[in-house]
């Protein structure tokens, strides 16, 4: 019969069992789970079980994530965002949540961009921890995505970022994720970047403060290689500040906009 | 003169520069990004950049926060 063992199709005896399977496939293994239910005691399998083995405190290597990452995904379309360059300038609110989204897909390389240090007041919205404040903020989050996806390749610049570096940084990316919190910020990156890389993406963000209604965050196609998410107007200013929900809900319909650019080469 | 601005039509009665459209709209120069015909407009050009009729326009107002 068939079934599948860490997402990956085996065919085994029509009589085996759990035990019979660890014995043979994975000695170590200290926990094992049948179509998502942990099992202490042994049991028959049956056909098209879902058997997950696994040894407490050993990583995944970089392959087995690979798999496992195509399992979910479908291959065809992980190979897509395997290649995928992103850039994500900012690492604040939306930078970070961005970033977490597409290391979670397995994106193949992000270069990621900033010159902050994580602070208290950051922790209300961005993707950081008590023990990191004080780091820089792209140290503190090639550490956290390090955690989640060691395969994916993260270049990380602690810098301010201006016209002056902007190609040196971002030369060798296919899409660019704005994660500014200045609108003046906001808009001397979007200007630039269309402006000098006419065959790459930008996806922007604006107008995400406060805790007004979840949907009327949008993502518009502003003009061919140019996204904008938000509502285009929630400023962050006093009595309306940013948090942790809607920031997230902007940061993700960024991270998906990236993820339909590197699938299907155009997002809606 | 008749411009598109994001997606509308408009009608306006003398000559403007994109600053002075700008100031029109009541925008910040340098919170904007202007997209004329097709092609983003450097904003050290927004100065000298005579709108004419038919022109289309995208503005993008970027408010602060991420």
């Amino acid at each position: 019969m068939q079934i599948y063992l860490n997402e990956k199709q085996l065919h085994v005896d029509q009589h085996c069992t759990l035990y019979e399977l660890r014995n043979t496939q994975q000695k170590n293994a200290d926990l094992l789970i049948i179509n998502g239910q942990p099992i202490e005691y042994d049991q028959p399998l049956h056909p098209g079980d879902r058997v997950i083995m696994l040894q407490r405190g050993r990583h995944p290597s970089p392959e087995e994530l690979e798999r496992l990452l195509a399992a979910r995904h479908t291959p065809e379309v992980q190979q897509k965002i395997k290649q995928g360059k992103v850039g994500i300038a900012g690492a604040g609110g939306l930078g970070s949540h961005v970033a977490i989204a597409l290391v979670r897909v397995g994106i193949g390389q992000l270069t990621i961009v900033d010159f902050d240090v994580v602070e208290p007041s950051n922790l209300n919205r961005q993707q950081y921890f008590i023990d990191q404040i004080g780091k820089p903020k792209v140290m503190a989050l090639k550490e956290n995505l390090q955690r989640i996806n060691p395969a994916c390749r993260i270049n990380i610049f602690n810098q301010k970022i201006g016209p002056e570096n902007i190609k040196g940084l971002f030369g060798e990316i296919d899409i660019l994720v704005e994660a500014f919190d200045a609108a003046d910020q906001k808009a001397m990156l979007t200007n630039y970047f269309l402006a000098n890389f006419p065959d790459k993406f930008l996806v922007a963000a604006s107008g995400l403060a406060g805790y007004e209604p979840s949907n009327t965050i949008q993502t518009s196609r502003v003009s061919d290689r140019f996204y904008l998410c938000g509502d285009g107007v929630s400023a962050a200013e006093p009595g309306r500040g940013l948090m942790a929900p809607r920031v997230g809900i902007a940061a993700h319909h960024q991270a998906n906009t990236v993820l339909q650019l590197l699938i299907n080469q155009t997002a809606e | 003169m008749k411009l598109t601005i994001n997606g509308e039509s408009h009608e306006y009665h003398e000559q403007l520069t994109v600053t002075q459209l700008l100031s029109r709209l009541k925008l910040r120069p340098d919170q904007v990004v202007v997209e004329l015909n097709r092609s983003i407009l450097a904003p050290e050009t927004h100065n000298n950049t005579e709108l004419k009729t038919g022109d289309v326009i995208e503005l993008v107002q970027f408010v602060g926060g991420g």
